[in-house]
């Protein structure tokens, strides 16, 4: 026996998954009763459904074929998601002109067709400029200029 | 009578000088995202949400429904132009605008999609205004278990209209509801699924997954397809159809108007169906469907009135009902509620002004679209060109910024990037995220009306069958699933998903 449709292999898993760790954190949340449900109810019925959809996934995956999953485009996954959370770390800590520096840098590296080049360099501080104008000053969003690595 | 002073209201509203400018302001970003390729109206408006907070609620909501439609209108360009549709809903537009513009006809196909849709818009317009207030009525007679019976058929028309697997799809509305469970539970005050963190004790923003799966999701998964574009594209001249012309296309605009406003108001429909049953219904009415793939103007007409119209006609479930037709709509929902507004029956009553003048700045909002497309036609045109590798950039960051405003805090956007990598994984799975995030702002309030109706009936679920109101609305969920999975229109149904695809 072989899975002919990893597609629906893999989806399968995650609704199994899934359920296992909803119920297993609600296991102490209070169930009620029908009249009366707890906290404990909707998530134990939901998870429930949701295995069923796991099973029948997996199921067919080994009945029915179907097309196999495309690589994982690696390159443009870690640039781009990476970007938002070194952002994220270093927004306080150097402060928000370094901070979006790196996030256009980093993902900007996830294209094949990014190039550094003066266009790119006007590009990107004219973006940085444009976002302190607006977010920080204009609407006043608490992000720090300078971060308190650096003092700020 | 009434709707006279109501319009009257509107247009005082609407007219003000800062909110002509709003709408302005958001029919011009809604066509900018429609022509760029990559970024979609969701992505805008999540994107825009933390600059509302500062604004009146009407003017933040003529802004942001400016976009919606808006992007309706952009989206149609560059599917005419370069055979690329810039928003889903004019994927059909582009099977026979762009081989319109191929025989030299791309003005003309510019302007068939801007005038329908112009008129679609002015019709839906008005529909809005009519039927808006007696579904109100309606509305304010439900209870939790009508409530709870309305969620359920939204959700199952999701799952309908969802591309690719029925499995996935329902599966996908459950880890929907699934991630709505997290948070503060309203009953009993205990923090479900908080992972002991105390920024989830509200629950996962709307706004922090919809950026994560529809913002950057699609941002990777465009970079994987990544080509240099072309940037061949034709000069568009002979703007205005000739009397000839508009003799084959005014049918297909009335017929497109009258659909796609009734599937709009569907919950679940919106656009994109409009645009499909319009371009089908069309090619069965013709007398020379063999034209259709091959530059028929009517394949252009009616799809774009229906889309137009459907984007319109879709905020009467939003307004009367406080339930989202679509994910839009779910965003425009989240932007009253943080406006302090709740969506539901009572709004045009009690929000008078915000209502009517929202409904009027869309007529408006019109207006500024055919001058904005028509004569401004080349400004677009050149914005298409704009590589895609100096575009992302700039999204990434307004996601990064526009998810850390919303509650200043960086743990939004780590979490951000987990829905990000969520939404990529799903998509490579075969798994659409739209039922998905629907199902996760229904989950919530589909939970307490579930509740409430049970405390109320003593626990009896046939309580949901009792009642007419919401026995009907689950006999109509009931019909709709049962009919798609009937062989007949399911492979009808895979037949559409894959002309789309």
């Amino acid at each position: 026996m072989h899975i002919r449709n990893p597609r629906d292999f893999w989806a399968g898993a995650i609704y199994l998954a899934l359920p296992i760790v909803v119920i297993w954190i609600g296991r102490d949340y209070p169930l009620g009763t029908r009249a009366r449900m707890g906290p404990g109810y909707f998530p134990t019925v939901l998870g429930a459904v949701l295995a069923i959809f796991g099973v029948v996934s997996i199921g067919r995956s080994f009945i029915r074929a179907g097309e196999p999953i495309s690589a994982l485009a690696w390159r443009p996954l870690i640039f781009v998601l990476g970007s938002t959370v070194l952002f994220g770390l270093l927004l306080e800590r150097m402060g928000i002109l370094i901070a979006l520096a790196c996030l256009i840098v980093v993902s900007a590296l996830a294209s094949r067709n990014s190039r550094l080049d003066a266009t790119s360099v006007a590009a990107l501080i004219g973006l940085v400029a444009f976002c302190v104008i607006v977010f920080v000053k204009g609407l006043g969003v608490p992000m720090p200029l300078i971060g308190t690595w650096l003092g700020g | 009578m009434d709707m006279l002073a109501n319009l009257a209201l509107g247009f005082q509203t609407a007219m003000s000088l800062s909110n002509l400018l709003y709408c302005l302001m958001g029919v011009f970003l809604g066509t900018a995202v429609g022509v760029l390729p990559g970024i979609g109206p969701i992505a805008t408006i999540a994107m825009l949400l933390p600059i509302t907070f500062g604004l009146p609620p009407v003017s933040a909501l003529i802004m942001l429904s400016g976009i919606y439609y808006g992007a309706q209108y952009g989206g149609s360009t560059t599917a005419i132009l370069i055979n690329l549709p810039g928003e889903s809903a004019s994927v059909v537009t582009a099977l026979d605008g762009y081989r319109m513009a191929r025989q030299g006809k791309a003005g003309l196909a510019l302007a068939t999609a801007a005038i329908g849709s112009f008129i679609a818009g002015t019709v839906a317009t008005l529909l809005v205004a009519l039927f808006a207030p007696p579904l109100a009525e309606v509305a304010l007679r439900f209870g939790p278990a009508e409530y709870f019976s309305l969620m359920v058929l939204g959700l199952v028309a999701s799952i309908v209209l969802a591309s690719g697997s029925l499995l996935h799809a329902m599966a996908m509305v459950v880890v929907g509801l699934a991630l709505g469970l997290v948070g503060t539970d309203v009953n009993s005050g205990i923090a479900r699924y908080s992972f002991g963190f105390p920024q989830l004790a509200d629950g996962i923003g709307f706004v922090v997954i919809a950026m994560g799966m529809f913002g950057l999701a699609e941002i990777v998964s465009n970079l994987e397809h990544e080509a240099t574009r072309s940037a061949a594209i034709t000069r568009v001249k002979g703007l205005l159809p000739s009397r000839e012309d508009w003799g084959k296309i005014i049918g297909p605009i009335v017929r497109g108007t009258v659909l796609g406003s009734a599937l709009g108001i569907l919950p679940g429909g919106g656009a994109i169906l409009a645009s499909f049953a319009s371009y089908s219904l069309e090619k069965k009415l013709s007398k020379t469907p063999e034209e259709f793939g091959r530059g028929a103007i009517a394949g252009v007409a009616g799809p774009e009135s229906a889309n137009n119209a459907g984007a319109q006609t879709s905020f009467i479930p939003m307004l009367t009902l406080g339930i989202p037709a679509n994910p839009v709509m779910a965003l425009m929902i989240g932007a009253l509620m943080i406006q302090g507004i709740q969506p539901g029956p009572t709004i045009i009553t009690e929000q008078a002004t915000l209502f009517w003048g929202v409904v009027v700045s869309m007529w408006i909002g019109n207006v500024f679209l055919l001058i904005l497309n028509l004569p401004l036609i080349g400004l677009w045109v050149r914005m298409i060109t704009v590589p895609y590798h100096l575009l992302y950039p700039a999204i990434v960051v307004f996601c990064a910024i526009g998810v850390f405003s919303i509650s200043n805090t960086t743990f939004d956007v780590y979490l951000m990037a987990l829905f990000g990598l969520l939404g990529y994984v799903l998509t490579k799975l075969g798994c659409e995220p739209t039922p998905l995030l629907l199902a996760f702002i229904l989950g919530p309030p589909m939970e307490e009306h579930l509740r409430r109706a049970m405390v109320l009936s003593e626990g009896r679920v046939d309580v949901l069958l009792r009642e007419p109101l919401s026995a009907i609305l689950l006999a109509i969920a009931a019909l709709l699933l049962a009919s798609v999975l009937l062989p007949a229109i399911r492979k009808k149904r895979d037949e559409t998903f894959v002309s789309e695809g």
